[in-house]
């Protein structure tokens, strides 16, 4: 596909990337329409309007969670007797493996994210927006804030916003890399300048979140929506989907491992990774598709038989999977499945944020298993032993998802190669040498 | 480059200075990011990388002098400062190298460009070389993985990076 047949009305995230991502300036994304949908709300949309507009076109959170971001803002304190200051949080703290998304908007469509945050906040009421940033991200960053001192200086930030008698602020603030600021609450903590460990929940953010205060906190993706939402209407959004799916808009799919042209592609929602597949060109010469994560690091593993289902939140669940963010992994028949459990199983439990003793201990202890089968010294037992951490790290067993979301592929992987597990047991009748302490957190 | 023994340091071996003062740029750096916060502690991490901007890594005399700026404990701050894979509480080489080694850069061969890095440097992941130019890390995924294997050199990202590049890539760091 040409960057030519893009426009608006069918690829509305990227129609104006241009092909070597050198973003637009605040009068070249308002030539594109950009700054319709903002223009739109201050010429007279309620916040409420705008929230029950957004709960229509169907749009589900593109961070992994798939909640629906209509429900999400519907339980922040509105009216004359919400608290005077609310908050917009985008999370912009892109660090799922396997995830290259939500780095494109920011880079090549800054304004994008900075029109659909003013809209965003608009609808909840907020008086300040932050963009949480992951520090790697060094030319989103530059770019995003340039596009906030346009937006600015046009009127778009600050007081009495196009003389709505709304008043917004708006702020890039950077991380310093740990995945779990990521989760919702943990990037609260993160902002509020503590260590980066989840909140219980209740109180959920939309009540009380960051300084108490009631508190969205939404992707990228997610959030560069919400303006084509208001420029074109929920029937319209609903539309994009083509059919494909019950969910609206369209979704930044990639993929990335051993394919021909590994890259991202806006499609409507619902589309098959088949279809993602032959846009990256097949695998590359040599390799076949073994299997796949369908949204990073945190999902189950599916077959290549799977390539036929819909890649939306409903389907992708049935098939026994997450969409998660929508971005496929593909693992090839020539890759070692136990040093890819091994690879994804190092990064969460050294992203653990220690904060509970299953998710802590568990996930180390979990990697010294696994890298005893990819050694060929794993003991009887040890796949049982795998197996029941996949249900004691589970939901409700830790205070977050981030070790239920560790066991996804591992408990996939069981399911669907066991024979590579059973292979990775010491034959019976070698001696024993122990396991010894190898160091979970090297490379 | 030899891999011998003599080219590498450990990083807590190096000189720590004990008389570290903010200058006052800096100071004014962090008072102006405190500005931006309801709550001086929500500048932390935008105060630790001001801190860290001279050395490349924050001495103890920073944390003691930016946690009073916040109005937080020595304690808390450096609670902080170890959390996040950014701030260096160790000094590191004029370059810290980080090396995506997540699963898409896993499954397109990081591995080789890692061993590659390690024998033209002569150093393994945590350790500077012995002239302080390179400090040699892993990291997650940088969100490029259909450009796998990434790195980063500094603030500078590099993508597909193969064995063979990585010579030429290093020369550019001096
Ligand atoms: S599950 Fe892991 S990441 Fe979540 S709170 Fe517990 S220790 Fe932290
Ligand atoms: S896995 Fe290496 S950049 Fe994403």
């Amino acid at each position: 596909m040409s960057a030519t047949d893009k426009t608006a009305l069918t690829h509305p995230l990227t129609h104006s990337i241009a092909p070597d991502r050198a973003p637009l300036d605040f009068a070249g994304y308002q030539s594109v329409g950009g700054y319709t949908g903002l223009k739109k709300v201050l010429a007279g949309i309620a916040p409420t309007e705008v929230q029950a507009q957004v709960k229509e076109a169907n749009l589900r959170g593109r961070g992994g969670a798939g909640f629906p971001t209509g429900v999400k803002w519907s339980f922040v304190p509105m009216g004359e007797d919400a608290p005077p200051l609310k908050y917009i949080v985008c999370n912009a703290d892109e660090m799922e493996p396997g995830t290259f998304k939500d780095r494109l908007l920011m880079e090549a469509a800054p304004h994008q994210l900075v029109e659909g945050m003013i809209v965003s906040g608009y609808a909840i009421g907020a008086s300040t927006g932050y963009i949480f940033l992951r520090g790697e991200y060094v030319l989103a960053a530059r770019h995003l804030r340039a596009a906030i001192a346009e937006a600015r200086e046009a009127g778009y930030i600050g007081n009495n916003i196009g003389g709505s008698g709304w008043d917004f602020d708006l702020h890039v603030h950077t991380g310093a890399g740990r995945y779990i600021c990521g989760e919702e609450t943990a990037l609260l903590n993160s902002l509020e300048g503590r260590r980066a460990n989840p909140r219980a929940k209740p109180p959920f953010p939309q009540v009380a979140g960051l300084w108490g205060r009631p508190t969205v906190v939404n992707n990228v993706e997610t959030i560069c929506n919400v303006p084509h939402i208001i420029a074109h209407g929920a029937d319209w959004f609903r539309g994009l989907s083509q059919g494909k799916s019950e969910d609206g808009g369209t979704k930044l799919y990639g993929v990335s491992g051993k394919v021909k042209h590994p890259g991202v592609w806006e499609l409507p929602i619902g589309s098959s990774g088949r279809e993602i597949l032959e846009l990256a060109g097949g695998m590359k010469d040599g390799y076949q598709l073994k299997a796949w994560l369908p949204g990073g690091a945190s999902t189950d593993f599916l077959l290549p038989e799977h390539l036929d289902v819909p890649m939306d939140y409903g389907s992708i669940g049935k098939a026994g999977s997450r969409l998660g963010t929508g971005l496929m992994t593909v693992l090839d028949d020539q890759a070692s499945l136990l040093g890819t459990l091994v690879n994804l199983e190092i990064f969460f439990a050294r992203e653990s944020c220690g904060w509970c003793t299953p998710c802590r201990d568990g996930l180390p202890w979990t990697v010294k298993i696994l890298q005893a089968l990819e050694s060929g010294e794993g003991e009887p037992g040890d796949i049982e032993m795998l197996e029941s951490m996949t249900s004691d790290l589970w939901m409700g067993k830790t205070f977050c998802a981030h070790a239920p979301g560790a066991m996804e592929p591992l408990q996939s992987a069981i399911k669907f190669f066991r024979p590579e597990f059973e292979a990775g047991i010491r034959a019976a009748g070698r001696s024993d040498h122990g396991r010894g302490d190898s160091d979970v957190r090297a490379a | 480059m030899s891999t011998a023994d003599t080219n590498v340091v450990k990083l807590a071996d190096l000189p720590k200075p004990q008389d570290f003062r903010l200058s006052e740029t800096e100071r004014e750096d962090i008072l102006h990011e405190i500005s931006q916060y309801p709550e001086a502690r929500a500048a932390s991490i935008e105060a630790l990388k001001i801190a860290q901007r001279r050395l490349g890594w924050v001495p103890d005399a920073a944390i003691a002098e930016v946690a009073t700026l916040l109005g937080v404990s020595t304690a808390e701050l450096d609670g902080v400062a170890t959390f996040y894979n950014l701030i260096y509480r160790q000094p590191v080489g004029r370059h810290v190298i980080t090396i995506c080694d997540s699963v898409a850069c896993y499954l397109t061969g990081y591995e080789a460009t890692r061993d590659a890095l390690i024998e033209t440097l002569g150093i393994q992941p945590g350790q500077t070389t012995a002239d302080g130019r390179f400090t040699l890390l892993p990291i997650c995924c940088l969100g490029a993985c259909d450009h796998g294997p990434v790195l980063m050199i500094g603030e500078d990202t590099h993508l597909d990076v193969t064995p063979d590049t990585v010579p030429a890539m290093l020369e550019a760091y001096e």
